[in-house]
């Protein structure tokens, strides 16, 4: 599908990673939005009552912190450093530090290796208050 | 068993995910394909962040199974085994195999119907609420 490829291209030119996360039926679904700043890609999930795991609590579901985490990895991959490839997730792995609370949720990924193939991608979850985060991930990525 | 919605989730609910086979410590959750789970257009497979949903709800359910009241999860690791197929239903199994006072450990896999060809494996851990009934066990 050429045309994905071109919206990569377009998003890691102008690191306006929205209308990639459009493209996707499942960024459109969680509501993703994307803003790069200062090189680093910062994924924003907005809170929807849908997104909720433990009504009593209430908190988010850990599978959307989750998948949140894995998201902000993927798209700081592709800004830089696999081209116009999805990456592909090897393995991957969340703490999960705090209960989230029924908030938006943003997440940064710090790519710590990205050889020719592999990529090792840290990644970090926090609500209102970044000096707390909500859970951390680390993972592999196949780049091509 | 006709499969059981977990309606005490609502995004367990909104993405479809049911219980679909259980017994002591053990779950067996389907989420039917969904387009609008699709993370890579490219090869119609779903996001894996729906994975790591139907995995901890999985892993969450087989604590309770296991008699014990998971209170969050701790971690959870998946291993991408291969890739999905396109447009196929995801059933997870996940088995709770071990309890202590205060920690559930959980494995799983997650597949197209086949258990023997997995697409991706998790290991989890769960904080569960406190068995004072435990405490005056020695420690193992």
């Amino acid at each position: 599908m050429s045309e994905l490829r071109t919206i990569i291209e377009t998003a890691r030119q102008t690191g306006d990673y929205n209308p990639l996360l459009s493209a996707l039926p499942y960024g459109n679904f969680m509501g993703y939005r994307a803003a790069t700043i200062d090189g680093t890609v910062r994924l924003t999930l907005p809170f929807a009552e849908t997104l909720v795991g433990n009504a009593n609590v209430p908190s988010l579901h850990g599978g959307t912190v989750g998948a949140t985490l894995e998201t902000a990895a993927l798209l700081q991959l592709m800004y830089t450093a696999s081209g116009e490839q999805l990456p592909r997730t090897i393995d991957f792995t969340v703490d999960y530090l705090r209960q989230s609370r029924t908030e938006d949720v943003h997440a940064e990924a710090e790519i710590l290796r990205a050889g020719r193939r592999v990529a090792n991608v840290r990644m970090t979850a926090w609500q209102s208050d970044r000096s707390k985060p909500v859970a951390s991930g680390r993972g592999n990525f196949l780049l091509a | 068993m006709d499969p059981v919605v977990i309606v005490t989730v609502p995004h367990a609910k909104e993405l479809g995910i049911t219980v679909i086979d259980m017994r002591e410590g053990f779950a067996r959750c389907r989420l039917p394909f969904d387009k609008r789970l699709v993370g890579d257009p490219t090869r119609d497979i779903v996001h894996g962040g729906v994975i790591t949903t139907l995995m901890d709800t999985a892993g969450g359910t087989a604590v309770a199974l296991a008699n014990v009241m998971p209170q969050a999860t701790l971690d959870l690791r998946i291993d991408y085994l291969r890739p999905a197929r396109p447009q196929q239903d995801l059933i997870t199994d996940a088995e709770c195999y071990r309890t202590t006072r205060h920690v559930a450990f959980v494995r799983g896999t997650c597949h197209h119907g086949d258990p023997d060809d997995p697409i991706a494996h998790m290991t989890a851990t769960f904080v569960i609420a406190d068995r004072p009934e435990m405490a005056a066990r020695p420690s193992q």
